[in-house]
């Protein structure tokens, strides 16, 4: 235990995510061993963030203004939406590069134990988005886990009827990697989905 | 396979242990309470990440210490291996092989197999459906590894699926309406808040009713693809190990008999045009017709199946019929999770009927059958009697003794070693007082 204000900033950060006691007293004495101009920075950034950061009213990825830059974006592909659970997946999905659609954050996965229904999610507004045809397609881009399988296979007979193609990306092996550092269960889904070689 | 050294720091009472084996028969010496069992343990633990005795695992750690190593070196025909185990209570397991960390903790499974025997075992015979299950899951997992992961999340997609039928079930007996202000809706709340979009969501929500049946169809589906995958692991598992049950109850029991084992799923399987040839032999497989009449599965079941799809559509339609029942109870009522491996002795299921000598007879005869399935899939396991001829009469312990005498590696443990019967004496150590002695 440390003095009392020392303290208090250790408990803060030891709350984050990925932060444990050690790590936050390190961060802490860190913190206080810098420039105090650092840690200012650090200080307002971390407000501006809470006051400026708002949820985007389209598509609820993290936005500075009413709606997301992708959102706002006339160049994004209309008729194209990807489906993640967080805004960090919409992140994720962007570092392709490639993908020219639109993206929707459902804020979560359906987890009954968490007590996470579909009500819980962002998906009567997906309904909205999709209700005057502009959209063609959907990717559910939600986690390959137990919930976010479960998550895509309720949306997906949910948006059947609209006659909206409705996709899933691939699970398989890593690129780059060695076949024999994969588990058993990415190998197994690689081999369910394998290609014809067409050559 | 053998073990060829067993090293434990901090693991029940041992500060540090360190105990040196070879092919063929040892035997541990000592009174009860001194750490035999202890030794058994951790060697099931290498080979399963489980323990025998409890379901958790801090006991399995010293009081006062943080956490427990075991490691075990192995000499096979594949080579030798070195598996280090480190017992972290309520955080993941470290597992090292061969000095090489490994990702995930369960990657080790397959390296050391070992069939245990223990007093515990009684309970297979005489305990609920779900010791059976286990048995049944922990073979699976030792002769094909995937499962491992397939069975862990079955029984995510269980919990999970129970906590939505118990909410859901709530919700209608309250009248149907929708549970707007009812607990986890904050988080949504917050976030709709927060997206400007608060008035769309609540408005416009069809019946209570139909939005939890299409989330009840979703979780559905995951039970039904990963229940079939089970279902069809467990299927094919019990069609190769019912002779060689047959076998070992007929040699443990001298030749009383005959023994039988079926699977007794909980709803019915598929029927692909009748029993296929050649499979007539098992039609007295059918559970001595005593126990559920023109109940779900009987004549064969377990000769057919194995059909992932097959079994996987008719565990959804079993679902939809149970769905009534289920939100009426709050209890996932179809699936793995609630099939029986039914043991029978003659014409009567052994649960119930069979002696306490019969039960024993049974016990052993299944632990058999798995060592006899582990040897044909290759490797002999290693073979661990942990206090179990205390537990039997003469005849069945000296038969036991002759059926593993054989076997490339035995361990047994006995509070005396008049308890070891003759064909079993090799190597002994004395174990007492936290230490480990070689024996005369």
């Amino acid at each position: 235990m440390y003095e009392g204000v020392i303290q208090n900033l250790i408990d803060e950060l030891g709350r984050l995510p990925g932060v444990g006691p050690k790590g936050a007293q390190r961060i802490a004495f860190h913190l206080l061993a810098a420039d105090p101009d650092d840690a200012r920075k650090l200080a307002a950034a971390l407000l501006e963030v809470t006051e400026r950061v708002k949820f985007c009213r389209t598509c609820g990825n993290v936005a500075e203004a009413d709606q997301c830059r992708i959102c706002l974006d006339p160049r994004r592909d209309p008729s194209i939406i990807c489906v993640v659970e967080e805004p960090k997946d919409v992140a994720a999905v962007e570092k392709i590069r490639e993908y020219r659609g639109r993206y929707h954050v459902l804020g979560g996965a359906i987890s009954p134990i968490d007590g996470i229904g579909p009500e819980e999610l962002r998906i009567k507004e997906l309904m909205t988005r999709l209700a005057d045809g502009t959209v063609t397609e959907l990717i559910l881009a939600t986690d390959p886990n137990l919930e976010g399988e479960a998550t895509a296979t309720y949306l997906a007979r949910l948006i059947k009827p609209t006659g909206v193609r409705v996709t899933r990306p691939a699970s398989g092996l890593p690129v780059g990697g060695d076949l024999e550092y994969a588990d058993e269960v990415t190998l197994g889904r690689a081999f369910e989905g394998r290609r014809l070689l067409d050559v | 396979m053998h073990l060829t050294r067993l090293a434990l720091t901090d693991f029940r009472s041992y500060v540090s242990a360190d105990l040196t084996l070879e092919a063929g028969v040892t035997t541990l010496i000592g009174p009860n309470g001194e750490g035999k069992t202890n030794l058994a343990e951790a060697i099931g633990y290498v080979a399963t990440l489980g323990s025998h005795r409890v379901a958790t695992d801090a006991p399995l750690v010293r009081q006062g210490a943080e956490r427990a190593i075991v490691r075990a070196a192995i000499a096979s025909g594949r080579g030798n291996a070195l598996i280090e185990i480190e017992v972290n209570p309520g955080r993941a397991n470290r597992v090292r092989l061969n000095r090489t960390p490994l990702p995930r903790a369960r990657e080790i499974l397959g390296v050391l197999r070992t069939v245990l025997f223990a007093p515990e075992d009684l309970a297979l015979v005489k305990g609920d459906p779900g010791e059976r299950r286990r048995f049944l899951d922990d073979l699976l997992v030792a002769r094909a590894p995937r499962y491992a992961a397939v069975r862990s999340d079955y029984e995510r997609i269980v919990r999970q699926r129970t906590a939505l039928l118990k909410s859901a079930g709530a919700r209608l007996s309250r009248g149907g309406r929708v549970a707007a202000s009812a607990g986890p809706a904050e988080s949504a709340a917050s976030v709709d808040a927060r997206s400007g979009a608060a008035p769309s969501t609540r408005s416009g929500t069809g019946p209570a009713a139909s939005a939890m049946a299409a989330t009840l169809d979703a979780w559905d589906d995951q039970l039904a693809r990963v229940g079939a995958e089970l279902l069809a692991g467990r299927l094919s598992l019990v069609r190769v190990l019912r002779p060689h049950v047959e076998a070992a109850y007929a040699a443990v029991s001298g030749d009383r008999g005959p023994a039988g084992i079926a699977y007794r799923p909980s709803f019915a399987l598929p029927v692909p045009g009748g029993p296929p040839p050649g499979d007539t032999a098992h039609g007295d497989g059918v559970p001595g017709g005593s126990a559920a009449p023109g109940g779900p599965g009987t004549a064969g079941m377990d000769s057919m199946g194995g059909k992932g799809a097959d079994l996987e559509a008719a565990m959804r339609e079993a679902l939809q019929q149970a769905r009534p029942g289920e939100l009426e109870r709050g209890v996932c009522l179809v699936g793995p999770h609630r099939d029986e491996l039914e043991l029978r002795v003659g014409e009567l299921p052994a649960r119930g009927y069979a002696s306490h000598g019969e039960s024993w007879s049974l016990a052993l005869a299944l632990r058999l059958a798995a060592y006899e399935l582990l040897r044909t899939d290759g490797e002999d396991p290693v073979l661990i009697l942990d206090d179990v001829f205390a537990e039997l009469d003469a005849g069945r312990r000296d038969r036991l003794a002759v059926l593993v005498a054989g076997a490339e590696q035995v361990i047994v443990t006995a509070a005396v070693p008049a308890d070891v019967p003759a064909a079993l004496k090799g190597i002994s150590y004395d174990v007492g007082g936290g230490t480990i002695t070689r024996g005369s």
